[in-house]
């Protein structure tokens, strides 16, 4: 019997690593329903994105909005156009006029389609007491809510997404599933990100946030155009967060973010870091310009500034 | 003999009358282009239409018949809901601004008349730095494209020209705080 085996196995010597391959299909083919559908498989077996060619894009695309159409029975759009040549976005936000009103919030709710219910915001309206020991984060309050803003003696500090030159949140990410785009815009793929929340722990402005449960938003709510990269309906399990709403600014023309537009005030700026004629680069070059934890060498693209 | 010379003088510059019209035709043609030079970085952006109260304009609608009163006093039969209030109110009152003779207009201080869509010519007067980051798209919200078309507001559409203080707003509900998730 013994030697019969040992003959067996001299003759068929399986590899550790074919054994564990043929485990893992056969985990793989027991575990996933019994369906003819095989669009699991080809979200099992999507490439990464930057490995893809333009023709399984688009057929990652397809997918990807037959899944949305048959999920919220909408037609949901899924954009993946590429950044624009010579395009570097940048961002500017005037302390001296923000008044705290949060409509930026409600209204990068809207168009990215963040979930409800579990509440997810991109934004974060920090308030401060007027000559207190400032730009604490940690110890900041974002729960105000007084009948009325500005409060007297208050200023207040939007924070988001800084989408920094040398993002921390990118090198630790174990699947390569975020990253900086050419025009600047740090992504994620919500289809190759595991939920290790990594990006989360390493990022110092606390601009990413995590599906603990199904995104809840109302139907009627859903944003219909959407990006692969940015606002399309996320995935439970997946982390998510500000991309300078790429689903409208990577055009020619591109509108501006929907914080830019809503914003009562006028006390965000948004443009090209390389067109010496754009708002951001006026701001940079003629107001007094500060970087939330410079410190941290993470570069930021994102300028806070005082108009006065 | 005199006479017929300075009739051929005078025939030639009746010849010559077109010519010196459209020339100086021309010249305030190269003379406005050289004002537009200013204006140049103003006209290619879109401003919504101002903001008038209901039924307000135009005001020569009642304006036109009524004898200008230069005195300054308090108003007591109309416009009674207009105070000036932290806008150097002691310094200040409606002629300053609203020109007295044609009422659809606004007068600068130089006296030049301009339409109440480009009041940020008025504005612009004491608020330079203002309106310079304003031409430059950095004061005050602007909308559309970043790289096209860029809509702009102005003065009035977020400062009440009488009373220019910008005013509260309710704040949107702050975020569901962690202990309160279920």
């Amino acid at each position: 019997m013994n030697e019969k085996k040992d003959k067996l196995t001299k003759e068929r010597r399986v590899s550790r690593r074919s054994m564990l391959k043929g485990m893992a299909a056969g985990a793989a083919a027991i575990a996933i329903p019994n369906t003819s559908d095989a669009s699991i498989w080809d979200a099992f077996f999507q490439k990464h994105f930057r490995e893809m060619n333009s023709s399984e894009v688009s057929a990652v695309i397809e997918r990807l909005e037959r899944e949305y159409s048959e999920k919220y029975k909408l037609p949901i759009e899924v954009k993946a156009t590429k950044a624009i040549p010579g395009v570097k976005f940048g961002y500017g936000l005037d302390l001296s006029r923000c008044i705290g009103c949060r409509r930026c919030v409600y209204a990068c709710v809207g168009e990215n389609n963040q979930s409800r219910n579990p509440q997810i915001h991109w934004i974060t309206v920090l308030t401060f007491k007027e000559g207190e020991k400032w730009v604490d984060l940690e110890e900041a309050n974002k729960y105000y809510n007084p009948s009325k803003v500005p409060e007297p003696g208050h200023f207040y500090m939007p924070v988001q997404c800084q989408q920094c030159e040398n993002p921390p949140c990118v090198k630790v990410c174990p699947t390569k599933a975020t990253w900086k785009e050419d025009d600047g815009i740090v992504v994620i793929d919500y289809n190759w990100c595991i939920g290790c929340r990594y990006c989360m722990a390493a990022c110092p402005y606390g601009a990413r946030h995590f599906n603990w449960a199904e995104p809840g938003i109302p139907k009627e709510e859903i944003n219909k155009s959407t990006h692969y990269l940015g606002n399309r309906p996320r995935y439970k399990g997946v982390v998510e967060k500000c991309t300078f709403c790429i689903q409208r600014t990577r055009h020619q023309p591109g509108r501006y973010t929907a914080c830019v537009e809503i914003c009562p005030v006028g006390a965000r700026k948004f443009g090209n870091l390389l067109d010496p004629d754009s708002e951001i680069r006026y701001c940079i070059e003629n107001k007094r310009v500060f970087r939330l934890k410079d410190d941290l060498n993470t570069n930021p693209k994102f300028f806070y500034f005082f108009a006065t | 003999m005199r006479i017929v010379l300075i009739l051929i003088v005078m025939f030639f510059f009746t010849l010559l009358q077109p010519i010196v019209v459209v020339a100086t035709h021309e010249g305030s043609h190269s003379n406005k282009s050289g004002e537009s030079k200013v204006e140049r970085d103003l006209p290619k952006y879109f401003v919504p239409p101002p903001p008038f109260s209901e039924g307000i304009f135009p005001c020569s609608d009642c304006h036109a018949d009524m004898e200008v009163n230069p005195t300054r006093r308090k108003l007591e039969m109309f416009h009674t809901n207009i105070e000036l209030k932290n806008h150097a109110e002691d310094q200040r009152w409606c002629l300053d601004c609203h020109n007295p003779d044609n009422r659809d207009v606004l007068r600068l201080a130089s006296g030049k008349l301009i339409s109440f869509e480009e009041s940020y010519y008025l504005c612009g007067q004491c608020h330079g730095t203002i309106f310079r980051d304003w031409k430059a798209g950095v004061h005050g919200k602007r909308t559309g494209e970043w790289n096209g078309k860029k809509v702009y507001r102005l003065c009035v559409h977020c400062h009440n020209p009488h009373q220019p203080r910008f005013k509260p707003l309710v704040p949107k509900p702050p975020p569901v705080k962690p202990i309160d998730i279920r």
